[in-house]
């Protein structure tokens, strides 16, 4: 009689253990408290554009355009020709400092991010539809229409003489401007 | 630079001090101290200091340090539109940096986000698009880790400035921080959303006004991040990305994205603003590097260091620093007392752990003579801090990310420290 309880108690205590066990063994793939995203959520957060130009959305907007934006939203921060500053350099291809100038490794050291431009160092044109429109202008991110958008790239584009003064940028054609930074990149992703 | 390669020790100025020197000075002050009890039949409140005769003031709900260390902040500097805020490194002693004083970079402010609304979203080249809110990701496992941050930038100055610039440790180099950080690995809801076989890179984008974006690769983030909810102990706070950020340990701050709410799994990286840009490194011969994630073996001497005063009078002094690397563990720490003629293995002290700062010490007795101070890390793989010299020759002179060259403080006679260019 005694033994025979001692047996069930044993079965018992297995049976907690081996509960227990499979709970530790369980997968993340079910425990499955994640909810279905739909996609019209995914749409309405999905703003990254890739360097095939996939994810640009539909519009187009004209260097002209563009030049009369840059003054009125952009240039009080990175200075009328895209290149003073205070904020991040736009235009140029050798260094914002001359060469010739005594005083380049002071000035640099002041505005280290001034150094390389989008001209000289960003190896794909979406990247500047994709920041702008998400990021710009930094005291109202996100309040540009798409049109505008484009406008704007296109006239950077054109400030640092990869697309022509009568450009209009869409689609199509963002993805095919070839930037100078591309020829120089290097990843160390994956490590060698 | 082969003479900074081997170890050699500088015996007289590194001999440990007798223990028996601490003990005579403390017998001595303990006997003035039973001298001036002896004294006649005054209330114990006439010699007692004020705390020990007056009744204590109220206590706060959420604690805070000391008054009177009212100067140990966060120094802050604005540059090119965003607000750096470095950790105060020569205040700080042992390896966990407290809450309220780790560094921060914030691209575009700090929002203020609550947990209600705010929801990590997976979809791309997944089997399920899926979406956690806050309630139902804390049900999942979590994981603590002790890990250092850093960011990409730390150390600009040294790496720009053509002269050593005197300042503190923490504006030279106080864009590195350590803490415990307390999350659901990645690999759990990734597993859930189930990858596909053609995906390689995951974009992660935080919810601020900019919507901070890094692409980062998928195999990495499988193995090693987690989507880190607590610092410390405590929730994590505003400018550490509150209520969740993404955490890669070993890897350049900005790819750490804070107010995490996307991740799009993908099969080639977008090349987003700040992997084109800011985050990137001109190299000497005039390539761009990108995507080098891992943050090299460095090293710094915190105490003493820069704008700090030896004190008088002149004799022990110990020497203790930081060290980390974010491939491993800290192997090895040697110091050099007279700018590199010579090292000596400092002491590590427990935990050494993998990607976390490791404490080293080194008992030295100063003479009161002028003195260059220096520390050099070695990782579990063979990784050496390399020199300064070395360092720039690697980079195009205007490139300032993933400086980690040998940090030197120049030791006046008057005890004063100083930055050095070594």
């Amino acid at each position: 009689m005694f033994k025979w309880l001692l047996r069930v108690l044993r079965a018992l205590c297995l049976g907690a253990l081996l509960g227990f066990s499979a709970l530790h063994a369980q997968t993340a793939a079910e425990i499955g408290l994640g909810l279905a995203l739909e996609s019209a959520e995914i749409a309405r957060y999905s703003i990254t554009v890739f360097p095939d130009g996939r994810n640009l959305p539909p519009g187009q907007g004209s260097v002209l355009q563009g030049a009369q934006l840059y003054q009125e939203k952009c240039a009080v921060c990175h200075g009328a020709k895209g290149i003073e500053g205070p904020a991040a350099r736009l235009v140029g291809s050798g260094g914002f400092f001359s060469w010739r100038d005594p005083l380049r490794p002071l000035r640099i050291a002041k505005y280290p991010l001034l150094v390389l431009s989008v001209g000289a160092s960003w190896p794909y044109a979406t990247t500047l539809f994709d920041y702008i429109r998400r990021a710009m202008p930094r005291q109202a991110p996100k309040t540009l229409s798409d049109d505008e958008v484009y406008a704007l790239t296109a006239y950077l584009l054109q400030r640092n003489g990869l697309v022509d003064a009568d450009a209009v940028m869409d689609q199509q054609l963002l993805p095919q401007v070839v930037m100078p930074g591309l020829a120089r990149t290097v990843n160390a992703w994956p490590p060698s | 630079m082969s003479r900074a390669h081997v170890p050699a020790p500088a015996a007289q100025a590194l001999a440990p001090l007798p223990r028996r020197a601490f003990l005579g000075t403390a017998i001595a002050w303990g006997a003035g101290s039973v001298a001036a009890s002896a004294r006649g039949g005054e209330p114990l409140a006439a010699r007692l200091p004020d705390a020990m005769t007056t009744p204590g003031g109220a206590d706060l709900p959420y604690g805070q340090p000391s008054v009177q260390e009212r100067k140990v902040v966060r120094h802050e500097h604005q540059d090119a539109g965003f607000s750096v805020w470095r950790s105060p490194l020569e205040n700080q002693r042992g390896i966990i940096t407290p809450s309220g004083l780790h560094f921060a970079v914030h691209h575009s402010g700090v929002p203020d986000i609550a947990e209600s609304g705010h929801a990590l979203m997976i979809h791309g080249l997944v089997t399920q698009a899926l979406r956690f809110d806050l309630e139902r990701l804390k049900r999942y496992p979590m994981v603590s880790r002790i890990h250092f941050l850093e960011c990409a930038g730390n150390s600009a100055a040294n790496a720009l400035s053509p002269f050593a610039l005197n300042q503190t440790l923490g504006e030279l180099a106080g864009e590195v921080s350590c803490s415990e950080w307390t999350g659901v690995p990645l690999s759990y809801l990734l597993q859930e959303a189930g990858v596909k076989d053609s995906a390689r890179w995951v974009v992660a984008e935080g919810a601020d006004a900019a919507s901070h974006t890094r692409s980062l690769p998928l195999d990495a983030l499988l193995k090693d991040a987690m989507v880190a909810l607590y610092q410390n102990g405590e929730r994590l706070r505003p400018s550490q990305g509150y209520p969740m950020r993404l955490f890669m340990p070993g890897w350049e701050g900005n790819v750490n994205v804070k107010w995490l709410h996307r991740l799009e799994v993908t099969d080639a990286p977008a090349y987003s603003k700040d992997e084109s840009g800011l985050y990137t490194q001109a190299l000497a011969d005039g390539r761009i590097e990108r995507f080098a994630f891992p943050m090299d073996v460095k090293s710094v001497i915190t105490h003493p260091s820069g704008l700090q005063t030896l004190p008088d009078p002149k004799g022990f002094f110990e020497i203790a620093g930081l060290a980390w690397s974010g491939h491993g563990r800290i192997a090895r720490v040697d110091v050099s007392v007279d700018g590199g003629a010579s090292w000596v293995t400092a002491k590590l002290h427990d935990p050494v752990l993998d990607r976390a700062f490791t404490r080293f010490t080194l008992p030295w007795r100063w003479q009161g003579r002028k003195a260059t101070l220096m520390s050099r890390a070695t990782d579990e793989h063979g990784r050496v801090q390399p020199l300064r010299s070395e360092w720039k020759r690697r980079y195009a002179m205007h490139s300032f990310n993933h400086y980690n060259a040998v940090q030197s403080w120049r030791v006046g006679t008057d005890g004063r420290v100083e930055n050095a260019y070594v």
